[in-house]
């Protein structure tokens, strides 16, 4: 029962992705609008605003370095969130028995 | 038709998507749920890589010596951009993993099981 | 009565290959502005070696230089002191927060060298907190409840 309703289910959203197919550009298409708008002036000025030649590493850590803060932050919150479901424990569990 | 298979590696996405989801649906097994939402999340990050790919282009990270000799055009490299936002991506799913895992912990302490319709009944009968 | 954890050839193999697993994981993070690496890449490397550690010896192994308590208190300082605190200091220099042109003023290079500069030290934040947040997990889902108070 339980089967069928989640073959129609997966069946449905991939024909409703297909859909959405036919608008996308082309693999490797190099005048999409991903790739024309914000990034060339990032590789480009990449050298002489940082002297990084990593354009990944000063992209991640100067030019978005905000959205790198609050991205450590959440890391930092799911660690804090195991410690508190998991909280109070003493002793060590091996091979699952106490 | 030639249109529809020139975008094939979307298609191949969305079938990895529906994989996910028919998993997370039809299986009453938490554990095997929690692994679909994983294949699920992958998916995702595999369409946003490749909206960066470009014929014959090279990777971002330009030489340290001889950069002076070098004029950079950005049509010839490889979007950097989806990398950045993925990199965020895939670590945020690593910790969700975890947090998922603590609570199925806690659900196996209290109930004794992991099948999701044992589960109900035990909380009905309680 | 404790058990004992080890075995001979992961002992043999761990002993060996457990300080080379680190300082790789300490070159990847250095050399992340040249190469392919940086903070997230060294920080989950660092951490592989912490659960091997916990594989090796049992909780034995890491209560003496990584206790839990520590892993914890070094995961919040890595994003408060070490990311957060370099953007405050920006601001204290009358610039926007996290623009580390206004680095300038503490290191002896000028602006350009500063935004270098100060790309490294958020790296090592970002490294630190992913190594702990990484090896906290896992010791924590190993962990055992209290079943009584």
């Amino acid at each position: 029962m339980k089967k069928k309703w989640g073959i129609l289910g997966a069946l449905f959203t991939f024909l409703a992705l297909g859909q959405a197919v036919k608008d996308f550009p082309a693999l490797g298409d190099p005048q999409q609008p991903a790739s024309i708008h914000v990034v060339p002036r990032y590789v480009e000025k990449t050298i002489e605003e940082t002297y990084v030649p990593n354009a990944i590493t000063s992209i991640i850590a100067d030019y978005r370095g905000y959205d790198t803060n609050y991205e450590t932050t959440v890391i930092f919150t799911a660690g804090l969130s195991v410690m508190m479901i998991l909280g109070g424990a003493l002793k060590w569990r091996k091979n699952g028995k106490t | 038709m030639y249109e529809l298979l020139k975008h094939y590696n979307y298609w191949l996405y969305a079938l990895i998507l529906a994989v996910g989801l028919y998993g997370m649906m039809s299986k009453s097994n938490l554990m095997k749920k929690l692994i679909a939402m994983s294949i699920f999340q992958w998916a995702i990050i595999y369409y946003f890589i490749s909206i960066g790919a470009k014929k014959g282009g090279n990777i971002p990270i330009f030489p340290e010596h001889g950069i002076e000799k070098l004029t950079i055009r950005a049509h010839d490299y490889v979007n950097p951009l989806p990398h950045v936002l993925m990199l965020t991506a895939i670590v945020v799913g690593v910790a969700t993993t975890g947090i998922a895992l603590a609570l199925l912990i806690k659900i196996w302490h209290n109930w004794n099981t992991l099948e999701e319709d044992e589960i109900l009944e035990r909380m009905r009968n309680e | 009565m404790e058990e004992k954890w080890e075995d001979l050839i992961i002992e043999t193999i761990s002993r060996i290959l457990i300080p080379f697993i680190q300082t790789y994981a300490l070159y990847v993070l250095a050399h992340g502005h040249s190469s392919p690496g940086g903070g997230f890449q060294g920080g989950c490397i660092y951490a592989a070696s912490l659960i091997l550690l916990f594989l090796l010896y049992g909780p034995r192994g890491l209560e003496g230089n990584f206790p839990i308590k520590f892993l914890f208190i070094l995961s919040a300082l890595g994003v408060g002191v070490s990311y957060a605190g370099i953007g405050a200091l920006c601001m204290l220099f009358g610039k926007n927060f996290l623009d580390y042109a206004a680095l300038n003023n503490l290191l002896p290079h000028g602006p350009v060298e500063a935004r270098y500069y100060g790309i490294a030290m958020v790296e090592t934040g970002v490294q630190f907190t992913v190594m702990c947040t990484m090896a906290l997990i896992f010791l924590k889902l190993l962990q055992e409840e209290r079943t009584s108070v």
